[in-house]
């Protein structure tokens, strides 16, 4: 490793800000590569997702919202489009979540930060930022000298611009996240008539805010200071996990290369910093593997594009293994080892996960019943002698159709259900209507001997005893 | 510690400064913070005095600074109740044209009588009643379908309306002799009839159903209770035939009910609670369970030389 230099930032102990350190800020050079075509490529259809989806329509029949991704907070209800979850079903969040997180180590665990890199919201929405940057004020020197130097007119219109672009850019990634949460033609045809609610406009705002602040200004900090997962993603590395390296043995010793000067003696290295002025994080990638790298490929882009103009090979900086370089450098050429104990118990971990999930989704019941024991009075002496527990129940029809239900009860001699509800209901005809839920309260009266708690069980079955679903309760005949 | 005498060390890797600290042989860099992260703190620090500023916020002697908004806990109370009763303001005038018998038949009307009347039952009734309406000893189980006094949604009305025994010239009255302590039976007399009031209600150990007791229940208690026991719900007399006892079964307390004889009393809530929560006080105790089916004229003719 070459003998560094201090790469403290500065700071001067004068004041109290003098502490810390001030941001410097990144100016990214414009680069073109295979790594920059993916990003690009990546780019366009993680913001074309994002920003067509809530448009996308999708046919669930009469009353029920035609929007494909839709979270319908008042009526409680969530659509990918041929799936809907009630609240009750929220655990399938958690295993979305749970199911991304192991995805996260698995594919960092092959190949590194490429979801830093490519996927990640910051990364995306900073890439788009800084093109737009780009593209009213120029390249990196051109930019720099702009934004540090005097106030002109100049600066102060193509600043303007820039600013303005990128509150457009926000407030449409703030509008488009809460057509998640509404009908998304209504929500735009009453934006534009300037009828929206207050709540829909503080969450436009809000969102704007963030979205201006962080792609415009945070950048990079946000991924050195404030997100855990880059940190602990290096915990998924192994020395076979893929990451941008820079061949040092190759490299070294770096120096200024005329043309036409002898390439003995001397690393391949020209000095060209290159790779530094590219990096969207400002790093140096010849300091080895750090904590700030995005893993996002830039430098070897532009490492090559140089390569390729002094006419040596390309990969003085590549997507390499640890274990790979190494074995390059004692000549060996070793195969990169995708298959190893980390990506298997990862990879099958994931898809355990995933079978839960599909299993989950696959067996939803399209009715639920559940029962709930009345507190007080826990049973009631009747004067016949009887005794009378009550419950409430309720009936969760999942199907798109209103339904009849026929409700049991087993485990109790000569047991007589009594339904209190309005007009002339019986546990042979429970009316739900389609896509909701119903309450009722139940009186269950049976003329047994006071004695232990009594194991009953409930059975539900719509009307064409097509679906059911039983509960297990007490029945209640004695203080104790 | 001093600064001036501070060298600072230099980590060989990074070529960052070390705080000076070590443990086990791992060194602390003292890499200096982020600077908008002191904007951030100074940033909050404003937001809180403007939060001062706007909220009630500092407690003085005898309440708390007031703050510029004029918001208060209270308000937002007053706020979201008014918005509730004008909620219930949609119900209420379909509430008050409609009779009993339509609420318990109308989905709508039925849940917003059962929800009112739940809330009025633990705020006015659950004192004496409990807060599930189990009763107590003297206080009867509203759950129950043993009724003194009828339980259909006009008997249930009535008795709100007017309370039982109470200060009002139209409750609920009725008068059991004290037939122990006013010298009516003498104590054999009253053992006599106790066991067979006990065998009435199936009891094996007494009723001999011919003997003393017969007797002198035909005599002295059936004109009210029925010549089957059966009671008699005009004068709140209960049925002696079932299982339920509000004061309870066993020999001893029987006896003492017939010595000193029992009147409960309930008050009248015609002028405490308003006409609205006592429809739905009724309807909500006709649910519970025992409520009782309203019958046509006819048929209450029908039944009622049946309990004489």
């Amino acid at each position: 490793m070459s003998k560094k230099q201090s790469n403290q930032p500065t700071t001067d102990n004068q004041s109290l800000l003098g502490y810390f350190a001030k941001q410097e800020k990144v100016f990214p050079k414009r680069v073109w590569g295979q790594y920059r075509k993916l990003k690009w490529a990546a780019m366009i259809v993680l913001l074309g997702i994002y920003y067509c989806v809530p448009f996308l329509r999708w046919e669930r029949g009469p009353g029920l919202p035609d929007q494909a991704v839709l979270i319908d907070l008042p009526a409680r209800r969530a659509y990918w489009f041929w799936i809907e979850i009630w609240p009750q079903e929220v655990f399938i969040l958690t295993g979305v979540l749970i199911l991304a997180a192991i995805a996260l180590f698995f594919i960092t665990s092959m190949l590194g930060r490429v979801w830093c890199g490519y996927a990640c919201p910051q990364t995306v929405w900073t890439d788009l930022f800084v093109w737009v940057e780009r593209i009213i004020q120029g390249d990196r020197n051109a930019r720099k000298k702009l934004q540090q130097g005097p106030w002109t007119w100049e600066k102060f219109y193509k600043l303007t611009v820039t600013h303005l672009i990128w509150l457009a850019i926000a407030w449409a990634t703030a509008g488009s996240f809460v057509l998640y949460f509404n009908d998304a033609p209504t929500l735009v045809k009453s934006f534009f008539e300037f009828d929206v609610s207050s709540t829909v406009m503080i969450f436009i705002l809000s969102l704007t805010f963030s979205t201006y602040l962080m792609a415009g200004f945070a950048r990079e900090q946000v991924c050195t200071y404030m997100c855990p997962y880059a940190r602990f993603q290096s915990a998924m590395f192994d020395k076979d996990t893929l990451i941008i390296g820079y061949d040092s043995e190759r490299g070294e010793t770096r120096g200024k290369h005329k043309k036409g000067e002898s390439w003995d003696n001397r690393g391949d290295c020209i000095d060209c910093t290159a790779c530094v002025q590219v990096c969207p994080t400002g790093i140096d990638i010849r300091d080895g593997l750090q904590m700030e790298c995005i893993a996002c490929g830039l430098c070897v882009d532009a490492c090559n594009n140089i390569m390729d103009k002094v006419g040596r090979p390309r990969g003085l900086v590549r997507y390499d293994t640890a274990n790979h370089m190494a074995a390059k450098v004692k000549g060996g050429e070793e195969k990169f080892k995708f298959f190893r104990i980390r990506t298997i118990y990862y990879g099958a971990l994931l898809c355990f996960v995933g079978g839960l999930m599909l299993y989950a989704l696959l067996s939803r019941a399209p009715v639920e019943l559940h029962v709930l024991h009345d507190r007080n009075p826990l049973f009631v002496q009747l004067s016949s002698g009887e005794i009378r527990n009550g419950y409430t129940i309720k009936i969760l029809n999942k199907t798109h159709d209103h339904k009849l239900y026929h409700l049991s009860v087993d485990g109790l001699p000569d047991a007589q259900i009594d339904v209190s509800a309005a007009g002339d209901i019986d546990a042979d005809s429970l009316y739900v209507p389609a896509d909701s839920v119903s309450s009722y309260h139940i009186n269950i009266r049976s003329n047994v001997d006071p004695d232990a708690p009594r194991d009953i069980v409930f059975t539900l079955e719509d009307h064409d005893q097509e679906v059911r679903d039983t509960y297990d309760a007490k029945f209640i005949t004695k203080r104790k | 510690m001093s600064d001036d005498k501070h060298k600072p060390e230099i980590d060989e890797v990074s070529g960052v400064e070390t705080t000076g600290h070590e443990w086990d042989g791992l060194q602390e860099l003292n890499n200096p913070l982020p600077r908008w992260w002191v904007w951030v703190w100074l940033i909050s620090i404003v937001w809180s005095i403007w939060y001062f500023v706007i909220y009630p916020a500092w407690p003085v002697p005898g309440g708390a600074t007031e703050g510029t908004s004029g918001y208060t806990q209270y308000k937002e109370l007053a706020e979201s109740q008014a918005e509730i009763v004008a909620r219930q303001a949609a119900y209420l005038e379909r509430f008050e044209e409609a009779s009993l018998e339509q609420i318990v038949n109308d989905p709508e009307l039925y849940a917003f009588a059962v929800a009112g009347g739940a809330s009025a039952f633990k705020d006015n009734c659950a004192t004496c009643h409990g807060t599930g309406a189990e009763g107590a000893k003297g206080y009867p189980n509203l759950n129950d379908d043993d009724w003194l006094w009828g339980g259909r949604l006009s008997d249930i009305h009535q008795t709100l309306e007017y309370g039982i025994r109470a200060d009002n010239w139209d409750t609920r009255m009725s008068q059991m002799p004290a037939f122990g302590k006013d010298g009516l039976l003498n104590a054999q007399e009253i053992n006599a009839v106790v066991d067979y009031v006990l065998g009435l209600s199936g009891d094996e150990h007494h009723g001999d159903a011919h003997g003393a007791g017969a007797e002198i229940f035909q005599q002295q208690c059936a004109s009210c209770h029925g010549t089957d026991g059966k009671g008699l719900r005009e004068f709140g007399a209960p049925n002696l035939t079932d299982k339920i006892w509000l004061y309870g079964g066993d020999h001893a307390t029987v006896y003492e009910t017939v010595y000193y004889a029992r009147a409960g009393m309930m008050p009248a809530w015609g002028g405490r609670l308003d006409e609205n929560t006592i429809k739905q006080l009724t309807v909500y105790l006709h649910q519970l369970g025992g409520g009782e089916e309203s019958v046509s004229n006819d048929e209450q003719e029908a039944i009622k030389p049946a309990n004489h």
